[in-house]
């Protein structure tokens, strides 16, 4: 077995559900508020994988009040308690970017 | 210092008990076997001669080849001495692992011979500004400027910072922190960068 691939093994998360660029995911994700912690969700469209192994990472665009909000998470971060696949979509691409220049009913259409 | 002989094998991620993501630089520290031993009376210094990695019988000089046998270990790819090992606890041939050395939260110098930039100019090589883009400049974007004044000393003084050869040469990481050690496949975590190219040798000091 490749070395780094063994370094990487041990904090690896198994219990990932298969999701896509286009599909809307919930990412439960923790946030640590001085001793306290709770569940912050971020529910939007994922509009890009990239990386592999430990270092993969997704991005995650919504719309917040009417502001585009994208996040980029590092896909088995210990800090992400869940991730729900909430709808899956039917794009053509990888990467999504275009998104961000449309409007959202545009949005809609391109992703379902 | 007591350390190890070692090799870089990659970059890669980990996450802390916090959840962060921490760049480390994987090494493949050791086994290293013990090839010789400097001792006060002989050589005037204390001192462990540790090997790492393995040559091909052929390629080892008459010499060499008597030097392993008198350690009684198969040819070592490189060799290097540390002073920091209490020489009495050690013989000849007795092979030193990661965790005996290391321990997580120690910090760590790695050293070892830094990637070949090739012939580079001022800019990359020693931090230099450039020159102006702008106020009717041309071709002075990337230019060193002046190299000292005129009549006198009507010479550039020696060690002046120019273009040249850069990397390829031994350089030092220190202060590293060690993230994790794996025994059983002989690597240490080191935590950011390290000198050298993948597969490439290095030192690791304590």
């Amino acid at each position: 077995m490749n070395k780094i691939a063994l370094v990487e093994a041990a904090h690896l998360k198994t219990d990932l559900p298969r999701f896509r660029p286009g599909d809307t995911i919930n990412v439960h994700f923790r946030v640590i508020e001085g001793d306290k912690e709770r569940i912050q969700d971020f529910e939007g469209i994922v509009i890009s994988r990239r990386g592999a192994g430990l270092k993969e990472t997704f991005t995650v665009r919504k719309i917040s009040n009417g502001v585009g909000v994208e996040r980029v998470f590092p896909i088995h971060s210990p800090r992400i308690a869940k991730i729900e696949l909430v709808r899956e979509g039917k794009v053509r691409r990888a990467k999504l970017f275009y998104l961000r220049d449309l409007a959202s009913k545009a949005v809609r259409q391109k992703t379902t | 210092m007591s350390g190890l002989l070692g090799k870089k094998l990659g970059m890669t991620n980990v996450f802390d008990d916090k959840g962060n993501s921490i760049s480390v630089t994987v090494i493949e520290a050791g086994p290293c076997p013990v090839t010789a031993i400097k001792t006060k009376d002989r050589d005037g210094y204390e001192a462990l001669q540790l090997g790492y990695g393995q040559k091909p019988e052929r390629v080892v000089t008459k010499a060499l080849k008597g030097h392993y046998a008198k350690a009684g270990v198969k040819p070592s790819e490189v060799l290097c001495e540390f002073d920091g090992f209490d020489i009495a606890s050690y013989k000849l041939g007795d092979v030193i692992n990661v965790d005996k050395v290391f321990a997580v939260g120690d910090k760590v110098s790695v050293t070892g011979t830094s990637k070949g930039k090739g012939f580079q100019g001022v800019v990359k090589r020693h931090h230099f500004g450039g020159g102006l883009v702008t106020h009717g400049q041309s071709d002075r974007l990337r230019a060193p400027g002046s190299v000292g004044s005129s009549s006198y000393p009507s010479r550039s003084f020696k060690g002046l910072r120019m273009a040249g050869r850069m990397g390829g040469k031994r350089s030092t990481m220190k202060n590293l922190k060690v993230v994790r050690l794996i025994p059983d496949s002989n690597l240490i975590l080191v935590e950011g960068s390290i000198p050298g190219p993948t597969n490439g040798y290095v030192q690791i000091w304590k």
